[in-house]
Formats: structure tokens, C-alpha cells, sequence
């Protein structure tokens, strides 16, 4: 496991429809602008697609965004 | 903007200029300041205010002579607040004099040749400072005419008490001293300034004429000023001779420092202000009158009395504007903070969104006493932004990708007549009001074809408003240039618009190009179409466009229009010239959703009445904030869909509505022979709540309609065991959009949408 900010879908039972696979936690990295960070979702084990959950969208994402953009 | 422009603009706005009691006062007390501390019963902050300005505080407040009662902005609707009687008031409520605080020790020494009240005040100023002063006076106590007045004017001990405490600021009298030319002569060689008092001083001869007016400084004798001129057959003006004594004090500081004397001194001494106050509505309330008149104001009198002070203040634009009102400032303060957001190198730059949510109405400008102009400031903000690749992508992008839409094949057609390959009139609705699903373009188009001679064009397109809002010149430019070839190609028509947004524009950026508004042709020339449909009775409030303001002819044929439709009209307080914005313009509502919401919860609430509004923008805002809002050409062209209930659209069903215009006049005008309609990738199912969030978060049917079908296609996407929904997700250009449905027969209904910038590795991203 890692220490980086974890963002769970809120509810469900999560699977990857062209793999078949159970979703778990794992570390991705996320860009925008001149800012870079490493956060973890849950994500495919097989072909690495990832889930970002609604609430991380227009949440914390938007206002980092907005963030970036303003600096 | 460098530091002198940012000046230019600051002075234009007034409201930091001082309010007209305290112009007028020599010694510039706060008296505005001084008015509301009474009104509330601090009557020792009030004290404070005059300790703070008046020298001498418990004298002076009792006998000055008040010039600012004459300026007070109350005297010619009831009358002058009397200031006079409230220092008063003030003094008997408080305590004895107060030693200032004074500055530590200059080691320099200054001579006062006199001793009423512009020496003392010279003194009193220096001593503050921290200058050993030594006052030279005839007789054998200081005070000058101030000694001549009864008690019950100024009580003996008060002066005293005055007196006394300048022994403690390094203040010392000489009494009993003849001043003539030897002793000024002795003072000049034994100190490093001398400050000599006319009116004490008469063996001297001097006059007004002799000293410099802004610096009192006698010619030919260095370090030497002189002030407290008597004016032939007038009363000495205790106040006057304060202002004198100050001036004089400030020009002694500041030749003892060894700097400029006579730098910015523009203000000292009773001035001119350009402070406009709006007394329009004021109720006449008479001065309050003292039970006893001898004792003067009783506190509660003195509070009563301070109660009428209009507590002077500009404002006009702030009071109107719902964004000016939000920021807690006025254009001034707006003007310093956005040239401070521009100078940053690195950091946060906090005022993006302030810079980005002023609607650019202009009704500032219409309403400021000096034309301050927010919209020139803004606009230079954002184009500077712009052009250093600062403009965050928040404030404007969804907007302008709006613009690009009405700017592609999707919606855009410039043509003749059917037949015809020029025209001398070119309809252009806009793009609002083509993507409004119940406007009557066809309908509209069809009557001016029948009314107007010449040949009457039609073009579908955005004139490039947004991208002018959004500082984006470029793309403005660019929009204007493409339409001006196709005006070229089809002969230079006239351009009939439909929005005022459109008219403005065209106007600005291409003034070669004649246009007029669609309501003054309809009344004019092509006259006004008949239908049998009912009318409401009226009455109704117009919602003029903001954008239209400047606009006089057209604005009066909307009135026209609507007499002879026969429906009464009730005017809003903001209108014509002065209209509100709807929150659209600038592009507030994209960039500040819930400020522009106050903006039009704003102008709904100035009338009960149902709306007519004459940009389709506007009708859909009003309407979106629950105003029964009908859009002019819906009671010239009445259909069942155009009722003032309909909702706004949104984004969505814009796109579409400008799509299916489009086809529409192509089909059944020029009779074009056209593909079948592609049917869309996947069918979506919205219900309204979800839309209703997809709106507010810029999510369009198109984008989920791409991510389902990219994920139907490649099985690339998450399923919920427990509920069988999916969760897909597909990276753009720009950004990635997200879709939660479940697929029934084939049919996409959706839970959710919504979107984000930031790239994520492990998310798919859209091929080209």
C-alpha cells in the first residue's frame, strides 16, 4: 500500500466490464498545468483503467484545478 | 496599465474624495466620521475624531466658526447640520484637555512670533512634532483675541488647561515681548525657523501679498513664514487662522527636515471636492433645537441632531450593481487590486474571479458622476491576462467553445434570397435566439422577405461577443473578419439584428457595416405582422438588454411596438439607458454561476409583472429565475411553444435547436436537398434533475452521447454489481468527461455526468 490521498467510489461493487476483473486500489498519476501529483483509485489489475469517483471530480480536482489556473 | 494609468483610473472614481463639510474645513475635520460616532452615542470616539485633526481641541471646538455648516449637503433640502453645537456638545461631555502624543525630540528649535490662535496652532503642530518652540507674544498671557471672548464662549480654564499642556510638548512663552523687525531679525539668526502671526504683529507692516500662498513663505527671508492676516472689515475667523497656523507648521517641518516645502500640498487649507452625493429621496427633517438654549444640545439632543447627517458617500454604481456591491469596495479600490492581480510574477492571483465576473453592462459608466468606466478596466484586465497566457481556462472556456459551435458548419449559413446570390438586407437573429427551440426565425425571416424590398438574406452565426467579453481579441477579430466576406460576397446588405449583443458588436467592430435593429425595421418598414392569437392584457415590464442601452431608437420601438400592440407597459427602475444585465453579459455566469444568480434574482425581483425582453438571452435567464419572461418577437409571432413560462433551454438543447434551425430554413427555404438526419450515436434519457446538475457542471448530451458510445464500442468501462450500472470516462482535448447509466433496449439512461481538466494516467483518452 501506499500514503498517497485515496478516492473511493462512494458506493457500488466495481468491476472492469472488458476484463472481468474486481477494481483495487492502486497508485496513478494526475497532471494539469505545471502541478503533478500522485493519488490512488481504484483501478483495473489487468488493463489499468482507472475509476475517478464523482465527488473527487467536482470536488477536490475542480478546486485544484482552479487552483493551478489562478496561480 | 503602469503606476500613472492605474492613477488616471483611480481618479476618475470619487468616492474616496472628501465629503463636502470636511473639504470646506481648513483643518479638514472628519466631520462625517465625527457625525456618525454621535448618532450612535460614542461620544468619546467623537472626541477622539476631533482630538485627533484640531489643535487646541478643547478650545477650538468650542469657538470655531464652522464654515462647513455652509456646505453641508442637508442646507438647501432642510437644513445645515449644526457642527458648531455639536463640538460643543461633545466637549461638555467629555473630559478635560489631553496631552497628545508627541513625536521624540528633533534637536532642531523654532521661534512663534505671536500668540492667537494661528501661532498657538504652529506651535501646537510643531510641538506634537518634536521641535523645542519658543512663542514670542505682546502682554502677558497667550490667546490673542481668544481672551476677548465671553465665558460662556470659551471658559477661561479651558485655554488654560491648553496653554499649560503645551509647556509639556517643549512649548515655552515669552511674554511681554515687542514684535517688530529686530526681534525677527534676532529670531532668524538664533533659530533653525520662525513662524510669524500678521494679525499680532502689526509694527511689521505685513500683508497677505507678502507670503506665498501655498507655503506662506516671506520672499527674501529664508526659513520665515508668516500667516493670520486680518482681513480689513471682517470678523477674525478662528478657523481660518488654525488653517493658516498649520499650513505654516507644515511648511517649518518640512524646511527643518531639509524637504521639499511645497510637494503635493494641493490638498491643505479648504478645498473643492468632486464628492457627488444623491439626495434624491431624502426626507426634510428640521435641526433639532436644544430645550435649553444656553446649555446646548443635551446628548440625546446631540444624537437626534447627528441622526440627519446623510453620512455623505458616492456610491451610485455600487448601489445598482449586484457585482460591485459583492466585492465589499468601490471601482477605486477595484482599479488597485486588479493592478496588483496583474503584477504578480508567482503566487495566487486572487482576484481571477473578481476580473471575470463583471457583466461589462456599462451601467456603471451611465450612472457615475465622473464616468468611471468598469468595463474598460475589466476588459484591459482580461486582454492582458489573455495575452500573457494567464487567463485561467475556468472563467470563459465553455463559453467559448459555445461560440465555436455557432461558428461551425453545424449552425452556420450566410445566404441570399433563394435565387438571388446578393441582398440588400441580411437577417441575423443571432446565436441565442437560433438556439431558443421556440423562436420564430422561420416565421420572422418569412415576414421580412414579404415586407422588404431588395432581397432580404439570412445569416446564422455568432457575431463574436463572447470571445470580445472574454478578452479573447483573436477570436473576436476573427469571427468579424469571416462574417465581413461573407457581407462582402453578398453585396453589403444592411444587417437586421435581432440582439442588441449582435448590433453592439457589429457597431464596434465593423462600423462599415450598416446595421439597425430588427423592432425599429418591423415598425418602420416592414410593419408588424397580424395574428389572431390573444394577447395578454398587460401589464408588462420591459427587460431591456443592457447591451442595447446606447441604443435610443431602437429602445423607443420596442415601446411602439408594444402600444400598438395594445398591452400597457410598467418601466423598471433600471431601464433604457440604465438597464440591468441579466448576469450573461461579460460572462458573469460562467464564471461566477452564483453571483449571476443574485444578479438576476435581483431584477426579477423589481416587478411582479410578467417580462418582455428583447434578447433571447435575457428571456432564458428570467425565465430560468422564475420570471413568466416573454421574448418580444413571441407576442409580434404567437405560437403555443413560445410561451413566458418556458424554461431556458440550456446548453444542451441550444446546440440542437441551432442544428435543427438550421436544416429547417434549408429544407423549407431554399429547398436544399439534404442528407438524412444522422441519427445520434446512442440514444440518451435525461431525467430533469440529472439535467439540471449536467447544466450547471457544462456537461452537453454530445459528450456523454461520445463517452457511452466509445464505451459500448470497446467494452472499456466499470459496471456496478449491485446495481448494473456503468461508469465510463473518455479524455478530449481538453477534458475528460464522465457518464454513470445503464443501457435498456439499447437506450442509455443517465444517472450522473460529469467532467474534469486534470489528466489522469490509467483514464482513456479520445484518439486525433
Amino acid at each position: 500500500m501506499n500514503d498517497t490521498p485515496t478516492y473511493l467510489p462512494e458506493s457500488g461493487d466495481w468491476s472492469c466490464a472488458a476484463c472481468g476483473e474486481k477494481l483495487a486500489p492502486a497508485s496513478v498519476a494526475v497532471t494539469y498545468l505545471q502541478g503533478g501529483f500522485t493519488i490512488t483509485l481504484m483501478t483495473c489489475q489487468k488493463c489499468g483503467l482507472s475509476l475517478v469517483p464523482e465527488h473527487l471530480a467536482v470536488g477536490k480536482m475542480f478546486e485544484v484545478e482552479q487552483l493551478l489556473e489562478d496561480k | 496599465m503602469d503606476q500613472q494609468g492605474l492613477r488616471d483610473i483611480e481618479y476618475r472614481c470619487i468616492q474616496e474624495e472628501q465629503p463636502a463639510c470636511q473639504a470646506a474645513c481648513p483643518l479638514h475635520v472628519d466631520v462625517r466620521k465625527f457625525m456618525g460616532q454621535v448618532r450612535s452615542g460614542d461620544f468619546s470616539g467623537a472626541r477622539k475624531t476631533l482630538d485627533r485633526t484640531l489643535p487646541l481641541p478643547t478650545v477650538l471646538g468650542r469657538v470655531c466658526d464652522h464654515p462647513c455648516q455652509a456646505h453641508c449637503v442637508r442646507a438647501p433640502i432642510d437644513a445645515a447640520l449644526v457642527m458648531g453645537s455639536l463640538e460643543r456638545a461633545v466637549l461638555s461631555a467629555t473630559g478635560p484637555a489631553a496631552k497628545p502624543l508627541s513625536m521624540p525630540g528633533k534637536g532642531k528649535r523654532a521661534a512663534v512670533m505671536g500668540g492667537d490662535v494661528s501661532a498657538l496652532t504652529t506651535a501646537w503642530d510643531l510641538g506634537k512634532k518634536g521641535y523645542a518652540v519658543d512663542v514670542y507674544f505682546p502682554g502677558d498671557a497667550p490667546g490673542g483675541h481668544l481672551r476677548e471672548l465671553s465665558p460662556d464662549t470659551l471658559p477661561p480654564a479651558a485655554l488654560a488647561a491648553e496653554i499649560e499642556i503645551m509647556g509639556r510638548m517643549n512649548v515655552t512663552f515669552r511674554p511681554g515681548q515687542t514684535l517688530d523687525a529686530a526681534l525677527l531679525d534676532r529670531l532668524r539668526a538664533d533659530y533653525d525657523g520662525v513662524y510669524v502671526e500678521a494679525v499680532s504683529a502689526p509694527a511689521l507692516g505685513l500683508s497677505k501679498a507678502d507670503a506665498d500662498a501655498l507655503t506662506l513663505a516671506l520672499a527674501d527671508r529664508e526659513g520665515v513664514y508668516c500667516g493670520g492676516f486680518a482681513a480689513p472689515g471682517e470678523p477674525l475667523s478662528v478657523i481660518s487662522l488654525a488653517g493658516d497656523g498649520r499650513r505654516a507648521a507644515v511648511s517649518l517641518d518640512r524646511h527643518l527636515a531639509g524637504v521639499s516645502v511645497t510637494a503635493s500640498r494641493e490638498r491643505e487649507g479648504a478645498c473643492p471636492t468632486r464628492l457627488f452625493t444623491n439626495t434624491t429621496g431624502v426626507i426634510p427633517l428640521p435641526a433639532v433645537v436644544p430645550a435649553d438654549a444656553a446649555a446646548g444640545f443635551s446628548p440625546d439632543e446631540a444624537k437626534a441632531e447627528a441622526a440627519r447627517c446623510l453620512d455623505c458617500q458616492c456610491l451610485e454604481c455600487v448601489k445598482a450593481c449586484t457585482y460591485l456591491a459583492r466585492y465589499k469596495g468601490y471601482p477605486r479600490v477595484y482599479a488597485r487590486q486588479i493592478y496588483n492581480n496583474l503584477s504578480i510574477v508567482q503566487g495566487a492571483r486572487s482576484y481571477n474571479q473578481m476580473i471575470n465576473s463583471c457583466t461589462l453592462c456599462g451601467q456603471c459608466e451611465e450612472l457615475c458622476p465622473s464616468g468611471f468606466s468598469m468595463p474598460d478596466l475589466i476588459l484591459s484586465a482580461r486582454r492582458d491576462m489573455v495575452s500573457r497566457g494567464k487567463m485561467p481556462l475556468w472563467a470563459h472556456e465553455f463559453v467559448l467553445e459555445d461560440m465555436a459551435f455557432s461558428l461551425s458548419d453545424a449552425f452556420r449559413l450566410m445566404r441570399a434570397a433563394p435565387g438571388e446570390t446578393t441582398c440588400s438586407q441580411l437577417f441575423f437573429p443571432g446565436c441565442q435566439l437560433g438556439g431558443d427551440p421556440a423562436a420564430s426565425v422561420p416565421a420572422v425571416y418569412a415576414h421580412l422577405r414579404a415586407g422588404l424590398p431588395g432581397g432580404v438574406g439570412l445569416g446564422l452565426a455568432c457575431c463574436g461577443a463572447p470571445a470580445f467579453w472574454a478578452g479573447r481579441q483573436d477570436l473576436a477579430e476573427a469571427a468579424m473578419a469571416a462574417f465581413h466576406a461573407d457581407w462582402e460576397a453578398l453585396g453589403k446588405p444592411r444587417v437586421i439584428a435581432a440582439c442588441s449583443s449582435c448590433q453592439a458588436t457589429f457597431a464596434r467592430m465593423a462600423p462599415d457595416i450598416p446595421v439597425v435593429s430588427l423592432w425599429r425595421v418591423l415598425l418602420d418598414e416592414a410593419g408588424l405582422p397580424t395574428s389572431s392569437e390573444a394577447l395578454p392584457d398587460g401589464p408588462v415590464a420591459i427587460h431591456d438588454a443592457c447591451t442595447g442601452r446606447h441604443d435610443a431608437a431602437g429602445l423607443a420601438a420596442v415601446r411602439e411596438i408594444l402600444a400598438k400592440l395594445g398591452i400597457a407597459v410598467e418601466e423598471l427602475p433600471a431601464s433604457g439607458k440604465l438597464a440591468s444585465c441579466c448576469g450573461f453579459g461579460g460572462l458573469q455566469a460562467n464564471a461566477h454561476p452564483e453571483l449571476a444568480a443574485a444578479t438576476i434574482a435581483r431584477r426579477v425581483a423589481e416587478s411582479p409583472r410578467d417580462f418582455v425582453a428583447t434578447c433571447s438571452m435575457c428571456r432564458d435567464r428570467l425565465a430560468g429565475a422564475g420570471k413568466r419572461t416573454f421574448h418580444l418577437l413571441d407576442l409580434l409571432f404567437p405560437s403555443k411553444a413560445a410561451d413566458p413560462a418556458r424554461p431556458d433551454p440550456g446548453f444542451s438543447y441550444r446546440h440542437e435547436a441551432r442544428v435543427r434551425l438550421k436544416r429547417a430554413v434549408l429544407e423549407t427555404v431554399w429547398n436544399d436537398p439534404l442528407p438524412p438526419e444522422t441519427p445520434p450515436a446512442v440514444r440518451l434519457v435525461i431525467p430533469e434533475a440529472v439535467r439540471a446538475v449536467l447544466e450547471t457542471r457544462h456537461v452537453l448530451d454530445s459528450d456523454l452521447a461520445r463517452v457511452i458510445a466509445y464505451a459500448e464500442a470497446t467494452g472499456r468501462k466499470f459496471t456496478d454489481a449491485t446495481t448494473g450500472r456503468h461508469l465510463a470516462g473518455l479524455a478530449g482535448a481538453r477534458v475528460t468527461y464522465w457518464a454513470l447509466y445503464e443501457m435498456l433496449d439499447g437506450v442509455a439512461h443517465i444517472h450522473a455526468g460529469y467532467s474534469h481538466r486534470m489528466n489522469v494516467t490509467g483514464v482513456d483518452r479520445q484518439e486525433g
